[in-house]
């Protein structure tokens, strides 16, 4: 008796087994899935969270075909990201991988998108992501703005506001090191003097020593290279002391925490910004104020007046490359195959004129990111709001 | 560099080093008295500031939903301990102590304006939120496991502190807040100028260390402590609870942890994660007081904060190696100067 029950079990368990196994292929066979790992916890999760959010908003259908997100975290922590980006590869079979928040995570993720052939949608700021486009970087494309087009940004609002030095204070992590260098590059070539090069921690309570030496080294202006709420610390620090000249921050503030946060003390400082920033001030023959516009009120009717960041835009932008190019890929193959994963790849890399939230794509074998001058717009903090300075 | 610029660097490391003081002081506590490594000491900073944040922005606080499921766990796990034991009329005892106060304030809280309240009341409702967690805490995570080796306790306290950062997230959000200072404005000193929250930071630390030191001194129960950190099977048969030490411990802990958050706010950003680091340097001046002395450990932690800042002046980029490489050469003369006695384990 006891041993047909533990057969008839084990019957019902094969049964169970296999149509598990039957779903997943069935609905994989006809659906688009798209793998997104972004950075909801961790340190670059004041990033990652509106990415996530903005994900739950995009079309659930692209060319009459249904999209299957997958979402998940990667805790700004680069193993944690190649791991599911392997998982999106080897399990979900993934026709795209859209992802990371941050730079060296996309880095990482490259080589698992170049090894399984699926085209990759960063959301990373680095030009070292998509640049050169080499044998693994054909597979690999990015939607945020280069720092070098904000930093030249800046130094041209420098130098037509007649700035001769500058001192910097940036993290030290990759964001600041990244600026520093991007930033002493063009500095240099518009003849602007750095007086001063000082680092800080996004955990730091105190940028009192660095904060003295700049003052010290009298700068006209100090260019602050800090992501998020920590920025306004050494912004904070240099008003209590009473420095009187321009603060610039970089397009890593752009969110109303920050303005939250810095308050009073940061009026009148200047940054450059993707134009979704300022969506509605952007003139009405802005190729970009549509688009722009399209998803501020998409998301502020998901969470509320004001919420939106120009952070969960690039995650919006990902969406809007691969509603350009699903339709051209499907002609060619059917998604779950590898002929569609190389035709969505070929496809991304045609976008052209295509206008985002961000700026305008204009994709080319050699460009991966496909944006030019409409990308960036500088920017003015007045009265608690971003003013677009004309 | 200048005679101001040292001047405003050693009031900015004294600011500092005060609050690390504070956190060293309550690290050695809870190490003399349950041999505990107490990792998450920072995240009460963190819990502090941003529940008082979030008193002020007039939001209910999630840290009362925290320590109001903590509170129903220890009713459950202890009343099924005195079910066990056919003491069901302990009961109502271990209901009211562990769910009075979260139950008292989640009924309290939201039916006043707590936006619009002075200050110090909105300190006192941060405290009574936040300050149970540390009794709690030890509760459910050590008191269990109280006897075991302290790399086990170790262990479970890096656990801890990861629950806790990942709370932190989902409670406050990934963005950082700032509350306004206790006393606006600065007091002009001629060569330098003072904020009148540095001069609140410190006066209330110095306050706290004396109190401390009375506490030790002077009560019952901070001799009952100091019985327990000297021998805990000693102190067991002179009557003294070791569970209660160690819960009073965690409170005193608490507290310190969630003022020092409270103090600090006004003058920098706090984050969920913030209170690691900031804990880290208080557990550098621990260290520095091999775990064991009062006064070294805070005059350790006072060494901190100096070497922040100045080195922050002249080697920004360098300014955590610098600080935590301190903590080498500290562990080098300590173990070539202390009578080494190898542990029961």
């Amino acid at each position: 008796m006891q041993f047909n029950l533990e057969e008839t079990l084990m019957k019902q368990k094969k049964l169970i087994a296999a149509l598990l196994l039957a779903l997943p292929a069935t609905a994989a066979l006809a659906d688009i899935t798209v793998g997104v790992t972004v950075s909801a916890t961790g340190p670059a999760a004041s990033l990652g969270i509106p990415e996530k959010n903005t994900i739950a908003l995009v079309p659930t259908t692209i060319a009459g075909q249904k999209v299957k997100v997958v979402v998940l975290d990667d805790a700004s922590d680069t193993t944690t990201a190649v791991k599911n980006a392997k998982k999106f590869v080897s399990e979900d079979k993934v026709d795209v991988i859209v992802g990371s928040t941050i730079t060296p995570a996309s880095l990482a993720m490259i080589d698992v998108a170049a090894e399984s052939e699926t085209p990759m949608v960063s959301m990373a700021a680095s030009r070292a992501i998509v640049d050169p486009v080499d044998a693994k970087r054909r597979w690999v494309f990015k939607t945020p703005q280069n720092d070098a087009q904000m930093s030249t940004a800046i130094t041209e609002h420098m130098s037509n506001n007649n700035v001769k030095t500058v001192a910097y204070i940036g993290f030290s992590d990759a964001y600041g090191e990244g600026w520093a260098n991007e930033f002493a590059g063009v500095a240099k070539a518009r003849k602007i003097d750095i007086v001063a090069n000082e680092r800080f921690n996004r955990a730091d309570t105190s940028v009192t020593g660095q904060v003295l030496k700049i003052m010290a080294a009298k700068p006209d202006a100090v260019l602050i290279g800090g992501a998020g709420t920590p920025a306004a610390l050494p912004q904070k620090a240099l008003k209590e002391k009473g420095y009187k000249g321009v603060i610039y921050q970089t397009h890593g503030v752009a969110n109303n925490d920050f303005l939250r946060v810095c308050g009073k003390d940061c009026e009148g400082t200047f940054l450059p910004a993707g134009p979704v920033l300022v969506a509605d001030q952007l003139p009405a023959d802005n190729p970009v104020k549509k688009s722009a516009q399209e998803y501020v009120a998409k998301y502020e009717g998901a969470h509320g007046k004001g919420s939106v960041s120009t952070f969960g835009a690039h995650a919006w932008d990902a969406f809007k490359l691969l509603e350009a190019a699903v339709p051209v890929a499907l002609k060619k193959g059917q998604p779950g195959t590898k002929e569609f994963r190389a035709a969505l790849r070929d496809a991304l890399e045609n976008v052209k004129n295509l206008p985002a939230a961000h700026g305008v794509f204009n994709m080319t074998p050699t460009d991966h990111l496909g944006f030019d001058q409409r990308a960036r717009v500088m920017v003015k903090i007045e009265g608690g709001n971003w003013k677009l300075v004309k | 560099m200048d005679f101001q610029i040292a001047l405003l660097l050693g009031q900015d490391g004294l600011t500092n080093g005060a609050i690390y003081a504070l956190l060293a002081l309550a690290l050695v506590l809870v190490f003399a008295v349950t041999r505990v490594i107490f990792i998450p000491q920072g995240e009460f900073v963190a819990y502090g500031a941003l529940t008082l944040a979030m008193l002020q922005a007039g939001k209910l606080p999630a840290t009362l939903w925290m320590i109001a499921a903590l509170g129903a766990a220890i009713v459950v796990i202890d009343g099924a301990i005195a079910i066990r034991h056919g003491a069901a009329r302990r009961l109502p005892r271990i209901v009211l102590s562990n769910l009075g106060v979260p139950l008292a304030l989640l009924l309290i809280v939201p039916n006043i304006n707590a936006a619009g309240l002075p200050l110090i009341a909105q300190i006192a409702l941060t405290l009574a939120v936040v300050v149970p967690l540390g009794p709690m805490i030890y509760r459910l995570a050590y008191q269990p496991i109280a006897e075991a080796p302290v790399l086990i306790l170790l262990i479970v306290s890096v656990a801890v502190h990861v629950v806790l950062i990942g709370l932190g997230l989902l409670f406050f959000g990934a963005e950082g807040t700032r509350t306004p200072a206790f006393t606006d404005g600065t007091l002009d000193l001629g060569v330098t100028m003072l904020q009148y929250q540095t001069l609140w930071i410190l006066a209330i630390s110095a306050v706290l260390i004396v109190a401390l030191y009375a506490f030790f001194g002077r009560t019952l129960y901070g001799k009952a402590l100091r019985a327990t950190a000297l021998n805990r099977t000693g102190a067991r048969l002179m009557g003294i609870s070791t569970t209660m030490a160690g819960k009073l411990s965690f409170t005193l802990a608490a507290m310190i942890g969630t003022f020092s958050g409270i103090l600090i706010s006004p003058i920098t950003t706090l984050y969920y994660d913030s209170g690691f680091l900031i804990g880290l340097k208080g557990f550098v001046g621990a260290i520095i007081g091999g775990l064991a002395s009062y006064p070294v450990a805070a005059a350790g932690a006072l060494l901190v904060g100096f070497l922040e800042s100045y080195s922050s002046f002249y080697a920004s980029a360098y300014k955590e190696v610098i600080v935590f490489t301190l903590i080498i050469p500290v562990l080098l003369w300590r173990s070539l100067t202390s009578h080494h006695s190898e542990e029961e384990e």
